[in-house]
């Protein structure tokens, strides 16, 4: 790729053999790249700067003292809170996902691929409705979890279950192509040397997969953290109790506090950030660049 | 399709002998998949099946139901054409030219993967709003975005623009130039071999991004939700519909929605992955 060059003028081609052509209409590539930059500006670029513009717009005191304020710190406590706890459960699915459907060829591969893809296609009210169903008062399981005194839904379980069901492919889908391309060889000289199963995992399967591992972390950290649909339905919205920082950010809205709406945003929109620069980083070293 | 592989479980153990020959990491699979997936799915049909069907009819086609369906699926197709064209434009961009920021730009594509989508509600609707940043420069014009249905549509636009450009990026990175070069070299201009060279084995691509990002818009509730001002008939959508009618208690009408709107989800993903075996057709080229 042209990437390392030093790029002076835009109309610089890929290969030198179109040149004559593209020098012709060189206000082609110009007006593109120009279209294409204020279209991201309008969707992407604007709204992204207006979030730390309008938190930081009275100055830096009132945004401390809003992150100081206890229901933010809750939120901020309980979101960091469903994301330890989502990661390692969608990390050991997503591995035992991975390895089950990379080390196997059978039939119907495509459909368990599909299945496992499904979290992402249903839309995340539904997938809160249907925690709701289940647990909730009138429920499945309802009689029995309120005969027993357990609380699922409007509690912080359900809240649980709604940010790993969201958050649930990552891992796999991120881990089966890595996994695939590496293939088996080593492994099964390792298991001929003697090695037993957790052996072969942590010594030779792992370090082999670990970048694109660490990928699904972070797309699954990212998701579990920022979930808003799903958790607001099972969630009941109860400050203090059961929100989470993007309820947060969106009761704090509806109540007219803009402020401190905007300075949780940010923290949110560092996260981002945060995962977006991790993703660039991790995507150097793996190459991986698939689409969600 | 989705109880394929739990009947595929039954088939397997009959007897709990052959239970302890399934490796460990099926297990976790399987069970994991239905503990969180199988089993709400099937309470959510199994819940929809307690009303009769003339009045799962009644409500899934009620004259409330009927408008946000309208509004949801126009103005994702909306967003997601409008994505299609544009996605395809960037993603273009970021593979033939070279500019300065270029990384930097590649890499902020993904912003809507990582951002909580409350927070783009948030502050898409303030930008958008009538003295927001954008939104004070439309009014003049007497356009409102924030509050209206445009404003839905900038909310799907935002978060489906992604998924058509990672799309069509890495297919168009493979793409080879040699093939524009002979058709130029045959005498074709640049318009003729866009249209007729470069977008045709793209085409399968584009469908698929597009189909990606409309199944994400349709589904899509927390930055929607802020941005809209949800009044029935104008710009209240199927998801948030769901979600008053949970805040009702009125769970059979959230259920019947939730169905209509989980079986396009399904109809969807059967579509993309058929858009992506048709893909694939020219790879083999």
């Amino acid at each position: 790729m042209t990437v390392d060059k030093p790029s002076f003028h835009s109309s610089a081609s890929v290969s030198d053999t179109a040149k004559p052509l593209k020098e012709q209409k060189s206000w082609v590539p110009i007006a593109l790249i120009g279209i294409a930059i204020a279209y991201l500006a309008l969707v992407q670029y604007i709204p992204a700067i207006n979030v730390f513009v309008q938190a930081f717009s009275k100055g830096f005191s009132p945004f401390l003292s809003n992150l100081t304020q206890p229901a933010f710190l809750h939120a901020a406590w309980l979101t960091l809170l469903l994301a330890l706890i989502a990661l390692p459960v969608n990390t050991v699915f997503g591995l035992c996902a991975a390895w089950a459907i990379a080390r196997h060829k059978f039939p119907g591969r495509a459909i368990v691929l599909s299945i496992i893809d499904l979290p992402f296609s249903i839309s995340p009210v539904v997938a809160g409705l249907m925690i709701v169903l289940l647990y909730g008062r009138n429920g499945w399981f309802g009689p029995w979890l309120q005969a027993h005194d357990i609380k699922i839904v409007f509690a912080f379980p359900g809240m649980v279950l709604a940010t790993a069901f969201v958050s649930m492919p990552f891992v796999a889908r991120e881990v089966i192509p890595v996994l695939e391309e590496f293939g088996k060889d080593q492994e099964e000289a390792a298991r001929t040397l003697g090695a037993k199963d957790w052996q072969i995992f942590l010594r030779v399967t792992l370090p082999s997969i670990r970048w694109g591992l660490l990928y699904g972390l972070i797309l699954t950290n990212a998701r579990a953290m920022g979930e808003f649909g799903a958790i607001s339905v099972v969630s009941g919205n109860i400050a203090d109790k059961t929100q989470s920082l993007p309820l947060f950010v969106e009761d704090a809205y509806k109540q007219y506090e803009t402020e401190a709406a905007f300075s949780a945003a940010v923290i949110l929109a560092l996260l981002a950030v945060v995962t977006l620069v991790l993703k660039e980083i991790l995507e150097r070293k793996t190459s991986i660049k698939d689409v969600e | 399709m989705i109880v394929s592989p739990s009947v595929e479980v039954e088939r397997k153990t009959p007897f709990w002998k052959k239970l302890g020959r399934v490796p460990w990491t099926w297990r976790i699979t399987i069970g994991y998949l239905t503990v969180m997936l199988f089993i709400p799915i099937i309470a959510m049909f199994l819940k929809a099946s307690t009303e009769t069907p003339a009045r799962f009819w009644a409500i899934a086609t009620s004259d409330i139901a009927l408008a946000t369906y309208n509004v949801t699926f126009f103005t994702a197709i909306f967003a997601a054409l409008l994505n299609g064209v544009f996605g395809t434009l960037i993603a273009w961009v970021l593979v033939r030219y070279d500019f300065p920021f270029k990384r930097l730009i590649d890499a902020t594509v993904d912003l809507p993967f990582a951002l909580p989508t409350s927070v783009a509600g948030l502050t898409l609707a303030t930008v958008y709003s009538d003295n927001g940043w954008i939104g004070s420069l439309l009014a003049p014009l007497g356009i409102k975005v924030s509050f209206t249905r445009t404003g839905v549509a900038v909310a799907m636009i935002f978060i489906s623009l992604p998924f058509i450009v990672r799309t069509v990026h890495p297919v168009l990175q493979e793409m080879e130039h040699e093939i524009e070069e002979a058709a130029w070299c045959l005498g074709s201009s640049q318009w003729q071999t866009f249209w007729k060279v470069i977008l045709p084995p793209l085409f399968p691509t584009i469908l698929t991004g597009v189909a990606l990002g409309f199944s994400r818009a349709v589904g899509e509730y927390g930055s929607t939700v802020i941005i809209s001002s949800n009044t029935p008939f104008q710009d209240l959508i199927a998801p948030v519909l769901i979600f008053q009618r949970l805040e009702q208690y009125d769970y059979s009408g959230a259920t019947v929605i939730g169905i209509v709107l989980l079986s396009i989800s399904l109809i969807l993903l059967l579509a993309i992955n058929f858009l992506q075996a048709w893909a694939r057709r020219y790879d083999s080229r």
